[in-house]
């Protein structure tokens, strides 16, 4: 293909890139050292009490928010360096948490307890995935043909229904009596609520989003069991293997690929966990990383934006994506590098 | 492969991997069925304890409506029946009626619907009610649905989505194939960098990207006076604005996917066009693609469930009037105030998985072929 027919193809695609994500990241990270404020003046005034003789008048100084043409308030941005980032990241308090190894401390500064929550959501939502996922796969290869298309249309389900719906409908079954809540109670024979305590929020959250997202493993590991050398494993049979011994040395090491894509690929998910917090209204015990700028977006009961805040916080959430993203950013390169991208 | 002794499997694993399957599907549908029956229950019965009061709605079924007995056997046999016979039915109707396949098969099953009331009916007037059968057992009422789509206002979310979504799945089709079509047709090193960077971008949280839009979209109209004089448009709460958004976010994953569809059709084809005297543009419309359908319907599909699916954008972007669906379900779950306002988000929820469930059920083939084009070769 020709330069000029291949930019004449790719230049709406990387105009849209260009203006809806580059620039915004820029105009964040620039935001990200300012803070706007109103601007104040001080204005002379001068207050008269009607008085005999002569009126008594005072003038004093106050300052007030300056006024445009239309009555709005002005606002001006000033340059405030590394202020924002001080703010957020609390480093003083934190550094006096780790001494004391507080997570109580910890949890109390907003950023960090955002920061804790997604990294350990990442960490232990994903070998659960891609357990559950290969489970299904393994097993669903068992099956006979005729049953697997509807098993496949139920897997499906799950994975296809809107995040904040499907974190819902996990909600309604545990919200105050609801039925699995009572299920539980019947069990433990005491009264749970599980909405009004981190940890079992977290386990919630930690359901929702397996349940959510296995689906998704399962269809590519499953159409990776399909490429299994069948010759290979007869090999292995007449070797004396077992069928552990199968899955373990030639199954896995086959599926390998797949499983690292899919790991990746969920840590960049669920490194934007997000819908879970608005569903769960668990905003006073858990938030996330994407969560905390979201809030700080969303305007407040003045109708104010703490936009700059909001820049902050995204661009060291940014510092997280880079770091999971590097591995595959890797496997990109080398697979270029072979040829076979 | 011959199928030797060793390979069989033995009963028990027979046995322990079906259960196993049994239980995943219990679990995967379980949630969404059941949001489903509490929807069509008034709320003492929906929020009830008891998992079989929520089923068969005893309160519903007293004060509302409800199936007896043999109006259940009924709808029972006539579902069973025509899941049996379903392709021998299609067969038959298909000789009446021509249309392309998707057409065809959206009148069947409305068709089928329509003869099964008009059965139901015709099954109530004409078989004589016995006694014991015709205990009312199974309650519903739909008065939710109407306070949702009526009183709420979800029938203007509902056209806002519409809107929404479709503006993105067309708009980001169109750029996706271009790019998708030569970033697979060169070798050269911008195109690694672009894909690269597409990458990258794929894994940028949504929040980031809104922190960046909404000054400006807030202001625009100011920002952009000195250009476009009094025409100039203040973006924020317009639904193109949104939609440009959405298509941005999903151009990355879009151009990936389309690129490995276009990487399966051999080259060759598009060079004898070239040779018979077509432009690189008049060979990708006459020659790739009509055979390319297949993958732009399975990336149009995914395009369709990020621009449906999402809230953060919406919520932020979009004010009141052209508020979409999904975003709009947060006014209706946070007011704490009656259960009533739980099932009317039930049902709002419910009405929000609706389109995504017939997703699935005509278009399964597609989206798994979308979820594994990327990962299998790679």
């Amino acid at each position: 293909m020709k330069k000029k027919d291949f930019y004449l193809f790719i230049i709406p695609s990387l105009l849209m890139m260009f203006f809806f994500i580059a620039v915004p990241l820029a105009i964040v990270f620039q935001q990200s050292f300012y803070i706007t404020q109103n601007v104040f003046q001080e204005i002379e005034v001068e207050t008269c009490t009607p008085g005999f003789l002569k009126q008594i008048c005072k003038t004093e100084i106050q300052t007030k928010p300056k006024l445009d043409l239309n009555g709005n308030l002005i606002k001006v941005s000033i340059f405030v360096g590394l202020e924002n980032y001080k703010n957020l990241l609390q480093i003083e308090k934190l550094k006096k948490a780790v001494f004391n190894l507080s997570l109580n401390e910890i949890e109390n500064i907003t950023f960090w307890k955002a920061f804790r929550f997604t990294f350990t959501f990442c960490l232990i939502t994903l070998p659960l995935v891609i357990s559950l996922g290969l489970l299904i796969a393994i097993t669903v290869n068992n099956l006979t043909q005729s049953i697997k298309g509807p098993v496949i249309f139920i897997s499906l389900l799950p994975f296809i229904i809107t995040p904040i719906i499907g974190a819902l409908a996990i909600r309604w079954l545990f919200v105050g009596e609801g039925i699995l809540t009572s299920f539980i109670e019947f069990f433990l024979e005491r009264d749970i609520a599980l909405f009004a305590s981190a940890w079992t929020l977290e386990i919630l959250m930690i359901i929702y989003r397996v349940w959510h997202v296995a689906p998704f493993a399962f269809i590519v590991f499953y159409a990776g069991l399909q490429t299994v050398n069948k010759e290979t494993l007869e090999s292995a049979v007449i070797d004396g293997a077992n069928r552990f011994e199968r899955l373990r040395y030639i199954v896995i090491p086959h599926l390998m690929p797949l499983i690292i894509f899919v790991s990746l690929i969920h840590l960049m998910d669920s490194y934007r966990v997000f819908e879970e917090i608005v569903a769960f209204s668990s905003q006073a015990y858990v938030i996330s990383l994407q969560w905390l700028t979201y809030d700080f977006l969303t305007p407040d009961d003045t109708g104010n934006r703490l936009i700059n805040r909001a820049s902050t916080s995204a661009m060291l959430t940014m510092v997280g994506v880079t770091i999971i993203i590097l591995p595959l950013l890797k496997r990109t390169w080398e697979d270029y590098r072979e040829g076979k991208l | 492969m011959i199928e030797t002794k060793s390979m069989k499997q033995p009963f028990s694993l027979k046995l322990s991997s079906s259960l196993f399957v049994v239980i995943w599907c219990l679990i995967a549908s379980f949630p969404i069925i059941w949001i489903a029956v509490m929807s069509i229950k008034l709320p003492i019965d929906a929020f009830s304890s008891n998992p079989i009061a929520v089923i068969f709605g005893p309160v519903t079924s007293n004060q509302r409506y409800s199936l007896s007995f043999q109006e259940l056997f009924f709808c029972t046999l006539f579902a069973v029946l025509f899941f049996k016979f379903r392709e021998q039915l299609y067969t038959f109707y298909s000789q009446f009626i021509k249309f392309s396949y998707s057409v065809n098969i959206t009148f069947f099953y409305i068709f089928s619907i329509i003869i099964f009331y008009f059965a139901f009916k015709a099954f109530n007037y004409f078989i004589p009610v016995i006694d014991v059968l015709n205990i009312k057992i199974l309650g519903y009422t739909f008065e939710h649905y109407q306070t949702v789509w009526i009183e709420r206002g979800f029938s203007n979310y509902f056209k806002n989505s519409v809107i929404v979504t479709f503006g993105v799945v067309i708009v980001s089709l169109t750029f996706g194939t271009l790019a998708g079509f030569a970033l697979a047709r060169t070798s050269s090193s911008i195109a690694f960098w672009i894909l690269v960077i597409a990458l990258v971008f794929r894994a940028l949280p949504h929040s980031i990207l809104v922190a960046g839009y909404l000054p400006f979209f807030m202001n625009s109209s100011e920002i952009l006076r000195p250009i476009l004089g009094d025409l100039a448009p203040t973006f924020f709460g317009k639904p193109y604005a949104v939609i440009a958004v959405l298509v941005a976010i999903n151009q990355p994953f879009t151009i990936w996917l389309m690129r490995s569809f276009f990487q399966n059709i051999p080259s060759e084809l598009d060079e004898a066009a070239r040779i018979d005297g077509c432009s690189h543009f008049q060979a990708f419309i006459k020659i790739i693609m009509p055979i390319m359908w297949p993958g732009v319907i399975t990336t149009g599909l995914f395009s369709f469930m990020l621009g449906y699916n999402d809230y953060l954008v919406t919520s932020l972007l979009l004010d009141g009037q052209n508020q979409t669906m999904v975003p709009a379900i947060s006014g209706l779950f946070n007011r704490d105030t009656s259960t009533t306002d739980q099932v009317v988000a039930v049902a709002a929820a419910v009405s929000i998985t609706a389109p995504l469930f017939l997703l699935v059920l005509f278009f399964q083939k597609q989206i798994v072929s979308g979820l594994t084009a990327g990962a299998v070769k790679g």
